[in-house]
C-alpha cells in the first residue's frame, strides 16, 4: 500500500495539478473570450433570477384533435352521401358519435369512416383513428391513446421551440428552456427579478387567425349564433362582441415575419405582417372578393382589430392597428414571428430571486464555509498531528477537485450545494481519521511504522468504501427525484464523494508514504 | 514548535477504554422507543409544518420605503380580496414576508402572485420585492409525492446493499435503527416548528447517510472481530467493537458537527434549519450506532452468528 511507482505517483500528482488548472478560472475573470474558461454555474438562488415551471394543457390537445375529427366526419359523411342524425363529442372516452340516419346506414357509414380512418396517421405512424358500431345504434370513431400521446408528445416538443423563440426575442441572457416530466416546461432566467412581462408573453396562444365578419347578424340582438358564426369579444370595448364567420380565411402560421412601427400619418403604432406565398395567395384572393367588406383580425378568441378592405391585397403585407402602445406592439410582432403555441400554457411553479436575496444567500453560503473549514483543519491538526495536517493538505485538494469538477460538468452550485460542500468536507476527513485511528491501534499493537501504515491503510479501505457508498447511493435517489435547489445539494454531495475517494485515499496516502520515504522514523507520531 | 505540528496535541478519547456499553441495551431501547412513540404521536398531532414546497402556496418577500406599516398593509390585501394572506416581518422593520395558501387552481395562484404584488404597490408605493415563491397545489402535491419516494427508496437502498456486505442482521439492525432515528429527526422538526421542505427531505437523507456511514464502521469492526475471537461471546465482541472505534465514532461525529455548526450560526433562514436537523441528527445517529443497532444486533445474532462459529469455523467471508 505504501509503495507507489514513479507512473502511478505522476498520475496522482497529475490530476491534482489538473483539479488546480480547472478551478483557478473561478478566481479571475476570462483573459479572453476564445480560452475555454469555464466558471462555476451559480444557480438562481445565489445569482439572482427567475425560475418558472409551465404547464402545457394537454386536454386541450386532446379536444383539438376531436374537433378536427368531427370536422372529418362530417366531410367524409357529407362525400360518401350518407346522412346522419346527429354528431356529437363524447371528450370523456375521446370519441366522436355518429347516429346515423336509418338504422339501415349503419353499415354504409361504418365503411365510410373505416376508410377515412385508414388515411389518418399520427406522428410516429401509430394509428389514429378506430371506428367500431356500438349496441346503441351509433358508430364511434375513437381516437387512440398511443396517438394521443405522440400527439401531446409533439405538441410539448413544439411548445418549447416556440417558448426559446419568444425568449429570444424579449433579449433575456442564457435563459435555460427544458422539458420537465410529459407536459411541464422549465424555464430559468439568470438575472431576470420580475418576470411579469415574460410570464405574460409565454401565458398566450398568440393564435392569428382572419375571418370575414357575418354583417347580417347583430350580437347584441341576443341568441345563439346561427350555425357557422360565432360571438366574438372586441378588445379594448368591453362588452362589445362582433359576429364572424366561424371559418378560418388566413392562418397567423402562414405569417413568416411581423414588425412593430408607426403609421406614417396617424403616428400610432401598428404591427406589420409579411405573408408566405400560400398566405399571401389567399390574402389575396379573400381581399379581391371582398372589396368595401370589414373583416376580423382575431388573436387569441379576441377580435383585435375590424378594418373594411379599401383594396385588394396582392403583395401579401399588410398592417394590424388597434390601439397599441410601443411595448404591446412589440410584444405582439414578438408573439407573431415566433408562432403560436399549440396550447395554453399556465405557470405552475415559480421562483424569483432578487438580487440583494441572491447576493445575501453567497455571503451566508461563504461564511459558513469559511468557518466550518477552518473549525475542521484545526481540529484534525489538533488531535491527529502531523497525519492530520497531511489529511488538511488532502483536504484543500479536495476542496479544489471538487470545484474543478463542478466547473467542468457544469453543474449548477446553489445555496444547499455550499451546505453540500461543506459536509462533504466534514465526512471526508472521515476517512483520514479511519485510518489514522487504524494506524494508531496497529501501533500501539506493536507494528514497525511501515507495517502500521500499510495495515492502518488496508484494513481502513474496505470500511470507507462502505461508508462512503450508503452515501452515495442515498444522494443519487435525492438527485433522481429531487428538484431545483436540492438537486445542487446532492450533486455536491455526489461528486464530493468521488473527490474524497481520491484525496483522502490515494493523494493522502501519497503524501504520507513520500514524508515516511524522506524521514525514515523510528516511531509513528500518533 | 515543530514538535506541535507534528504530534496530536489533545486526544479525544483514551487508549483502550472497556466501557461495557451492552449494559445499557435496555435503558438505550427503552428511550429510543419513548423517544420515536413521542414522535410519531406529535407527527399526527400537531403535526409537520410544511413549507410551500408540499404545501404549496405564495411567499413573497419586499421591502417597503420606511418602516413597514402593517395595519396599512393588511387592509389593502384584505381590499384586494387576498384577507387569508399572512404577514410577518423579516429582520429589519422594512422588510415584510407575505405569504397566502395555494388557491383552487395552480392559474388562481399564479395570479394571486400578482394581485399582491399590486396591493402592495397601492398600499406602500415604491416597494420593492425582493423574491417571489408561488407553487400551485399539484405540483406541490406530487412534490411531497417524490420527497416520500426519494426517502423510501433511499432506506431500501442502504438495506439491499448493507444485506450484500454484511449478513442480513446487520443490515436489519441498521435500517431498524435509521428508522427510529428518522422519526426522532421528525419529532425534532415538529416540536422547533421548522419548515419541512425539500430541503428538509435532503437533511434527513443526509443524516440517514452519515448514520449508516456510522453503523457501518461499528459492523465492520464486529464482523472482523467475529472471524479474530472465535469463542468470544457476541456481547463482548460487540463492546470491545464498540470501544475499539469509539475514538473514531467521536472524532468523525465531531468533525461533521463542526462543519455543520457555522450553516446553524451563519447559514440565513434558509440553511439554519437544514443544519438544526443536521446537528441533532448527528448526535442521534452516533448514540444510536452503539445503543440501538449494536443491542439489535446481538438480539438477533445472539445465537446464529456465534454458533455457527463455535460448531464449525466456517470459513471467513472474505471481503471484496
Amino acid at each position: 500500500m505504501m509503495f507507489f511507482t514513479r507512473a502511478k505517483m505522476a498520475l496522482i500528482f497529475g490530476i491534482c495539478a489538473l483539479g488546480i488548472l480547472l478551478s483557478v478560472p473561478n478566481l479571475v475573470s476570462a483573459p479572453a473570450p476564445w480560452m475555454p474558461w469555464r466558471h462555476l454555474r451559480l444557480g438562481l438562488d445565489l445569482q439572482g433570477g427567475s425560475y418558472l415551471l409551465l404547464q402545457m394543457d394537454i386536454d386541450s390537445v386532446v379536444h383539438e384533435q376531436l374537433g378536427n375529427t368531427l370536422d372529418s366526419v362530417r366531410t367524409t359523411l357529407l362525400h360518401a352521401g350518407t346522412g346522419y342524425h346527429s354528431l356529437a363529442l363524447d371528450p370523456a372516452h375521446d370519441r366522436v358519435l355518429v347516429t346515423p340516419r336509418e338504422p339501415a346506414d349503419l353499415d354504409a357509414v361504418q365503411a365510410a369512416l373505416a376508410k377515412m380512418a385508414a388515411g389518418e396517421v399520427a406522428p410516429g405512424g401509430a394509428p389514429e383513428l378506430s371506428v367500431s358500431a356500438l349496441p346503441t345504434g351509433q358508430v364511434a370513431v375513437t381516437l387512440s391513446r398511443p396517438a394521443l400521446e405522440a400527439r401531446a408528445a409533439a405538441a410539448i416538443q413544439q411548445s418549447i421551440e416556440i417558448v426559446r423563440r419568444r425568449l429570444d426575442g424579449t433579449g433575456v441572457v442564457d435563459p435555460q428552456i427544458a422539458q420537465e416530466g410529459a407536459a411541464r416546461i422549465m424555464v430559468q432566467l439568470p438575472g431576470i427579478s420580475d418576470p411579469n412581462r415574460i410570464k405574460q408573453l409565454l401565458g398566450r396562444t398568440a393564435h392569428l387567425t382572419f375571418h370575414l365578419i357575418d354583417q347580417t347578424v347583430n350580437p347584441a340582438s341576443g341568441g345563439p349564433p346561427p350555425p357557422g358564426d360565432e360571438f366574438l369579444p372586441v378588445q379594448g370595448a368591453p362588452g362589445q362582441r362582433l359576429a364572424v364567420f366561424q371559418r378560418v380565411d388566413v392562418d397567423g402560421a402562414n405569417l413568416t415575419d411581423a414588425e412593430a412601427g408607426q403609421d406614417p400619418q396617424t403616428g400610432q403604432w401598428v404591427v406589420n405582417f409579411t405573408f408566405d406565398s400560400v398566405g399571401a395567395q389567399e390574402f389575396g384572393d379573400i381581399t379581391r372578393a371582398n372589396v368595401g367588406r370589414p373583416f376580423a383580425i382575431v388573436l387569441d378568441n379576441q377580435v383585435i382589430s375590424a378594418p373594411v378592405i379599401r383594396e385588394p391585397i396582392l403583395g401579401g403585407r399588410g398592417q394590424i392597428s388597434g390601439n397599441f402602445t410601443a411595448q404591446s406592439a412589440t410584444d405582439l410582432a414578438l408573439l407573431l414571428r415566433a408562432g403560436a403555441l399549440p396550447a395554453p400554457l399556465t405557470v405552475v411553479e415559480q421562483q424569483t430571486v432578487g438580487p440583494e436575496l441572491g447576493a445575501d444567500a453567497i455571503r451566508a453560503g461563504t461564511i459558513s464555509l469559511a468557518v466550518g473549514f477552518v473549525l475542521v483543519i484545526v481540529f484534525m491538526g489538533a488531535f491527529y498531528g502531523l497525519f492530520g495536517w497531511l489529511a488538511n493538505i488532502a483536504l484543500v485538494m479536495n476542496l479544489i477537485i471538487l470545484m474543478a469538477l463542478l466547473s467542468v460538468l457544469q453543474a449548477t452550485l446553489t445555496l444547499p450545494g455550499m451546505a453540500g460542500i461543506l459536509l462533504t468536507l466534514g465526512m471526508a476527513v472521515d476517512a483520514n481519521i479511519l485510518i489514522n485511528e487504524r494506524i494508531r491501534e496497529e501501533t500501539r499493537l506493536g507494528q514497525r511504522p511501515l507495517a502500521a501504515m500499510e495495515t492502518g491503510f488496508k484494513r481502513a479501505y474496505g470500511t470507507i468504501i462502505d461508508s462512503n457508498a450508503t452515501t452515495l447511493l442515498a444522494h443519487v435517489m435525492l438527485f433522481i427525484f429531487g428538484t431545483g435547489p436540492v438537486r445542487g445539494f446532492a450533486i455536491t454531495i455526489t461528486l464530493g464523494i468521488v473527490s474524497t475517494l481520491f484525496t483522502a485515499t490515494l493523494f493522502a496516502r501519497l503524501l504520507m508514504a513520500r514524508w515516511y520515504v524522506a524521514i525514515r522514523p523510528a516511531a509513528l507520531p500518533v | 514548535m515543530m514538535q506541535m505540528f507534528l504530534h496530536p496535541i489533545l486526544r479525544l478519547v483514551p487508549d483502550n477504554t472497556k466501557i461495557r456499553f451492552m449494559r445499557g441495551r435496555f435503558l438505550g431501547l427503552m428511550v429510543s422507543a419513548v423517544l420515536s412513540t413521542s414522535s410519531i404521536v406529535l407527527f399526527f398531532y400537531p403535526g409537520l409544518n410544511l413549507g410551500i414546497d408540499f404545501k404549496g402556496g405564495v411567499v413573497i418577500q419586499a421591502e417597503t420605503p420606511g418602516t413597514a406599516d402593517f395595519s396599512h398593509l393588511r387592509a389593502a390585501l384584505a381590499a384586494a380580496g387576498l384577507g387569508g394572506a399572512g404577514l410577518q416581518r423579516l429582520g429589519s422593520p422594512d422588510k415584510v414576508m407575505i405569504s397566502l395558501e395555494a388557491q383552487r387552481t395552480d392559474a388562481a395562484t399564479d395570479a394571486a402572485v400578482q394581485r399582491i404584488g399590486t396591493a402592495l404597490q397601492k398600499a406602500a408605493p415604491g416597494t420593492r420585492i425582493l423574491g417571489t415563491s408561488a407553487i400551485g397545489a399539484s405540483v406541490s402535491a406530487e412534490l411531497f409525492q417524490k420527497g416520500l419516494l426519494a426517502l423510501g427508496l433511499s432506506l431500501l437502498m442502504i438495506l439491499v446493499y448493507i444485506w450484500f456486505r454484511f449478513e442480513w442482521e446487520f443490515a436489519v439492525g441498521a435500517v431498524v435503527t435509521l428508522i427510529l432515528d428518522m422519526t426522532k429527526a421528525i419529532g425534532f422538526l415538529v416540536i422547533t416548528r421548522i419548515q419541512f421542505d425539500l430541503v428538509m427531505v435532503a437533511a434527513i437523507l443526509t443524516i440517514l447517510g452519515y448514520s449508516t456511514n456510522d453503523k457501518v464502521v461499528v459492523y465492520d469492526r464486529v464482523r472482523e472481530n467475529l472471524r479474530k475471537y472465535k469463542s468470544l461471546p457476541l456481547r463482548e465482541l460487540i463492546d470491545l467493537s464498540i470501544n475499539e472505534t469509539l475514538s473514531r465514532t467521536v472524532g468523525t461525529s465531531t468533525t461533521v458537527f463542526l462543519a455543520a455548526l457555522p450553516l446553524a450560526l451563519f447559514g440565513g433562514a434558509s440553511l439554519s434549519g437544514f443544519a438544526w436537523v443536521m446537528l441533532f441528527g448527528i448526535v442521534v445517529g452516533t448514540s444510536s450506532s452503539i445503543f440501538i443497532a449494536a443491542p439489535i444486533l446481538l438480539f438477533l445474532g445472539e445465537h446464529r452468528l456465534r454458533q455457527d462459529a463455535r460448531a464449525a469455523p466456517r470459513p471467513a467471508k472474505s471481503r471484496g
